[in-house]
């Protein structure tokens, strides 16, 4: 779909949060590290909406509370104490991160607060193990330049991060997290939403991605960095997108967005035109489970031998509307679907514009449909589970129908790796924060801020200019090298292990990039693991040729060092010896072509021995060899 | 202007402030090196001389009062109402059970704006924080003090045994004593002291996270106390708590046998040589003892509120300058409490001191700082002197319940000899003739 955006008057605002390498979390002395193994400590716990404030609590929250929904934290002695379990207070804010956030800011020309206020900002789903966020402002009002247009960068925010959910059980009612990330520090950017398109969203954040990269103390890898954007159109709504984990994904994500908004309002305006208003959805549910007692539908079987049940809802005029694609692999129904899982815990619904399927026959679809009362022109939603969470949903799809004919409903959605949006939950109300007294508030001095300001890291401008002067690089290598996570670590390299530049250059932008469009999961690969991989090959112990092999080969074996991947892969170099004897052998059988073509022989002989000794020998040497031995 | 003297800001920012006529709550819009911040003044927290304004993002930022600073009042501040919810309708089925309140963490309620906390326990209040209450019990509340439970004394403790007496003699079927947690088991072995003979449960309660707070243990303790006060079928003084850093039980001590083990945990409470009263779990009380007073409304309450003030705690330690033992005899105290090491020891060079506040009539007896065990001063050469001096061994109560025993006892009777006699006497379960083995729970408990 071609769209064009000025017209459609979308108005984006990103917020980039990105986890800081420092040596411990933000308000204990735990290291910033997540485990796999299954958690030594788990504990149980609610969390109650404070009902002082009750007009302002997360709808979403409230709920979750009413439905006696607990919560089971995950937890092991190396990445957690009792401050993350909410068990101890937390200790002063960790001055390096503030250290970090302050370089930053400064790198966006923005203006530090003079003393830093750590806040409390209520959230009650379980990801915080007290019920709130900390979270502190360390600079404001300032700007960078993205393609020659002054984007205003709002605020600098140091927060903690969140638990992680690692899954339900009991139907729903008992949600899991593991507190290892909570309390990791991050840094939060937002911008003003003054951006104008998916591909100027895109910029902006690998802008912002950049010199958040350029302060070096940053984390890399999947999961260390996530975008939230705000999006919205004129006719549609305000839209908060959390979580885009990859930069490259955001244009999609906006565009998807915008199709998203587009679509419904299309589905708005044909629902008006069939006269179907708000009011004609009514939340009547009919029992049909007795329509089911012989189905060969595996879902609907298996509720109903766990004695649960199957309930209807019909949606006057929305045949054919369920149907219609939003985004890809999203439908309006997928919108409905959404809200039932959210709200009623459910795994799914069915609707009649997807039936006869799933097992279900027209027989079964047409007693359904007798059942609710539905004509030709109306759909039928329907869903087996127990009976709370059946009707929990259902009510969930109706309340989602009647705002179809609204409009685009205002929603917090999460992006998924294809660049779609997924129902997270109902917008927060206005955020409820208040200070967090247990933490002294902490002085920024003129002369900390003259100190960062000293010791801040090269602009990038200024920085591809010396990477062309100093090392000879050419224009696209040094700008592709810029932008990439590279350029500390290829100046470091340059300097320690007496490799050309421009094949570490080359490395570290155009080979990357290659492998991993063909599916080598590079971000698996830390930069000391690249470091030691070019000293092997500056002590001339690793050819140049098996860098590849080598660095594939790490990517896939966890923890592994270089020597490993040298043994592994069966790299190591031939002694000069070993090698002459392998080169005597191939010139003594091709003893007659020798003699017939004296010198010239060399191109061919080169050839015969680098093919059996490629990535264990040095061209060089081996070029060496021949020649002592054929003059 | 008062509020603006009393918001904790001095000096030049003071100052500022007062000359564009500022009070807390005031919108201000505040120009300092070319930026300009827009927000409601908050009052001064911590050290610094900064001002604090909140922005309309909801953050707090200092500003310090610097030479080119500007403040500009733009906006007069509105004071935060709290509209209290709806009173639910009073269950007349359920059990009569009467909450106190004396203060700390459990009767707080915070100021979002200024992150301030108050004391707060009207009904009203009390519904609005925990609305499960009403299907538990009819609750009348009462707030008897509004103190930091540090600030407790034995004073408190009086006129706290005479308001429950007085609630107990008009016929209810529990009650229930909020309380700060760092002198709480200090309270609760004074109240089994002075209130003899109980008819019902009189459970005091805490909670470790303020109720501000989502995740506040306030709530689940108070569901827990209000449920075991209304319906259990024991009588006396208990303390209850969470069992686990979980949510999920709650645990209630014997009020002479717990004592507060952990700096900051939900669980701090532990029972010291003996074993939990009963637990609370999924709303079902389960009593874990046996030995214990029947609930039983006709039985007549002998209240016996009085404490003396003038004993003292002695910890021993190596190196203990017997002079400080001197000092409190010369100082007029009537009973000390030595806080031993081990099976009941303290160094032969405090035993003159020792030998003489005995002979000048004061009741001088042993717990030990091992806290868990029983006291035996029959096994070592110094136990055995210390015994031929008059110290009185306090078996297996550990030095916080012993001292406020000995307070306890010093407040019904100046006279050696009977003092002597209480002192030794189980008066509310304080002493158990078997130590048995007592290990400790798995720390972490989850799931169910």
């Amino acid at each position: 779909m071609i769209i064009d955006y000025a017209k459609v008057g979308l108005k984006v605002g990103l917020e980039i949060h990105q986890q800081l390498n420092v040596n411990s979390k933000l308000f204990c002395s735990c290291p910033p590290e997540l485990f796999k193994e299954e958690p030594e400590i788990t504990f149980l716990r609610r969390l109650r909406p404070t009902q002082s404030e009750l007009g302002q609590i997360d709808p979403a929250a409230f709920f979750e509370f009413q439905k006696g929904v607990k919560i089971l934290y995950e937890a092991n002695q190396r990445s957690s104490c009792l401050v993350e379990m909410d068990e101890e207070p937390p200790h002063p804010i960790n001055i390096d991160a503030v250290e970090v956030v302050l370089t930053a800011s400064l790198m966006m020309n923005m203006q530090p607060v003079d003393e830093v206020h750590v806040m409390r900002k209520t959230v009650i789903d379980g990801s915080n193990t007290t019920g709130f966020q900390r979270t502190t402002i360390i600079a404001l009002d300032g700007w960078i330049n993205v393609k020659d247009k002054k984007i205003p960068i709002q605020a600098a925010s140091l927060e903690e991060d969140a638990a992680r959910k690692t899954g339900t059980q009991d139907e729903g009612k008992t949600i899991r997290y593991r507190i290892d990330r909570l309390g990791i520090p991050l840094i939060e950017v937002a911008t003003a939403p003054v951006i104008y398109s998916p591909k100027e969203a895109q910029e902006v954040a690998f802008a912002i991605g950049r010199i958040l990269r350029d302060t070096g103390k940053v984390m890399r890898g999947l999961g260390t960095i996530r975008q939230d954007l705000n999006v919205s159109i004129p006719d549609g709504a305000l839209i908060e997108i959390k979580g885009v984990q990859a930069l490259d994904l955001i244009s999609t994500v906006v565009e998807y967005e915008v199709q998203r908004q587009l679509g419904l309002l299309a589905v708005k305006e044909e629902l008006a035109k069939r006269g179907v208003t708000a009011e004609k959805i009514t939340s009547d549910f009919t029992d049909v489970t007795s329509i089911f007692k012989e189905t060969k539908s595996k879902v609907i079987r298996k509720a109903i031998d766990k004695k649960q049940k199957a309930l209807a809802v019909k949606l006057p005029g929305f045949a054919g509307l369920l149907g219609r694609e939003l985004m890809p692999n999203f439908r309006v129904g997928s919108e409905l679907s959404d809200r039932a899982k959210f709200w009623g815990r459910v795994g799914g619904i069915f609707h009649t514009d997807e039936m006869p399927n799933y097992g279900i026959t027209a027989e079964e679809v047409n007693a359904l449909r007798d059942a609710v009362g539905a004509g030709d022109g109306d759909s039928v939603v329907f869903v087996a589970d127990t009976e709370e969470n059946a009707l929990d949903a259902l009510k969930a799809v109706v309340e989602r129908s009647q705002e179809a004919c609204v409009g685009v409903p205002a929603e917090t959605r999460t992006a998924k790796d294809d660049g779609t949006t997924r129902y997270m939950r109902p917008r927060p109300g206005a955020a409820r924060m208040y200070p967090e007294t247990d933490i002294p508030p902490y002085e920024i001095t003129e002369e900390s801020i003259a100190k960062v300001q000293a010791n801040l890291p090269e602009p990038a401008d200024k920085k591809l200019v010396r990477l062309i002067g100093q090392y000879g690089l050419n224009d696209k290598l040094a700008k592709q090298l810029i932008d990439s996570e590279y350029n500390q670590l290829f100046e470091e390299v340059v300097k320690n292990t007496g490799v050309v530049a421009s094949t570490v250059a080359a490395f570290l932008t155009e080979t990357i990039k290659a492998i991993k469009r063909d599916g080598v999961e590079t971000e698996n690969i830390q930069h000391n693991q690249i470091y030691d991989i070019f000293k092997a090959v500056g002590s001339g112990s690793l050819t140049k040729e098996a860098i590849i092999d080598v660095f594939i080969w790490l990517s896939k074996n966890e923890a592994k060092t270089v020597q490993d991947a040298v043994e592994a892969l069966d790299l190591k170099l031939f002694s000069e010896s070993d090698l002459a004897l392998i080169i005597d052998e191939i010139l003594h059988e091709n003893k007659l072509q020798i003699e017939k073509m004296g010198k010239n022989a060399f191109g061919m002989l080169m050839g015969v021995v680098m093919k059996k000794v490629r990535g264990k020998a040095n061209p060089e040497l081996v070029s060496k060899l021949i020649h002592e031995r054929i003059t | 202007m008062g509020e603006l003297e009393n918001s904790g800001y001095r000096g030049e920012a003071l100052q500022l402030l007062k000359q564009a006529d500022c009070n807390v709550g005031d919108i201000l819009k505040v120009s300092s090196k070319g930026h300009v911040y827009e927000g409601i003044l908050i009052p001064r927290f911590g050290d610094g001389g900064a001002i604090i304004i909140k922005m309309k993002s909801g953050y707090n930022i200092g500003i310090r009062p610097t030479a080119d600073i500007k403040i500009e009042k733009i906006g007069k501040g509105s004071k935060p109402t709290f509209a209290a919810p709806p009173l639910p309708k009073q269950n007349t089925s359920l059990p009569h059970v009467v909450i106190m309140s004396t203060g700390g963490t459990i009767a707080s309620r915070v100021d979002y704006r200024t992150g301030a906390v108050r004391s707060a326990l009207s009904a009203s209040d009390l519904y609005g924080v925990v609305p499960e209450l009403s299907e538990l019990a009819q609750v009348d509340t009462e707030i008897v003090f509004s103190l930091y439970s540090e600030n407790i004394t034995p004073q408190h403790w009086t006129e706290l045994t005479q308001v429950i007496a007085k609630r107990i003699e008009q016929g209810v079927e529990g009650l229930v004593i909020a309380h700060g947690t760092d002198t709480m088991a200090y309270t609760s072995a004074a109240l089994s002291f002075s209130l003899q003979n109980l008819p019902v449960p009189v459970i005091l309660v805490g909670a470790q996270r303020s109720s501000d707070r989502p995740s506040s243990d306030a709530a689940t303790d108070l569901i827990g106390a209000v449920k075991f006060a209304g319906e259990a079928p024991f009588a006396g003084v208990g303390l209850a708590m969470h069992e686990t850093v979980s949510d999920n039980s709650i645990v209630v001590h014997r009020g002479t046998k717990v004592r507060k083990c952990h700096t900051s945990r939900r669980d701090t409470f532990k029972s010291i040589n003996g074993f939990p009263l009963a637990n609370v779990k999924n709303n079902i009380v389960t009593m874990i003892a046996d030995d214990y007073l029947q609930r039983d409304p006709n039985r007549k309450l002998l209240v016996k509120p009085n404490f003396s003030d003038k004993v003292a705690l002695v910890k021993f330690h190596p190196g203990l300058n017997p002079s400080v033992i001197d000092f409190y005899v010369e100082n007029g105290m009537k009973g000390i409490l030595l806080e031993g090491s081990g099976l009941g020891h303290v160094s032969k060079n405090c035993f003159e001191a020792i030998k003489n506040a005995i002979e000048k009539g004061v009741v001088v007896a042993l717990a030990s700082q091992c806290i868990w065990g029983r006291v035996n001063m029959n096994v070592y050469d110094t136990g055995r002197d210390l015994l031929s001096f008059g110290v009185i061994p306090l078996k297996d109560m550990f030095p916080e319940t012993g001292l406020v025993k000995l307070m306890w006892v010093l407040g019904q009777t100046s006279e050696l000899d009977a003092a002597t006699k209480l002192l030794k006497t189980n008066i509310a379960g304080e002493y158990s003739p078997r130590t048995l083995m007592q290990e400790e729970k798995l720390q972490f408990e989850g799931g169910q």
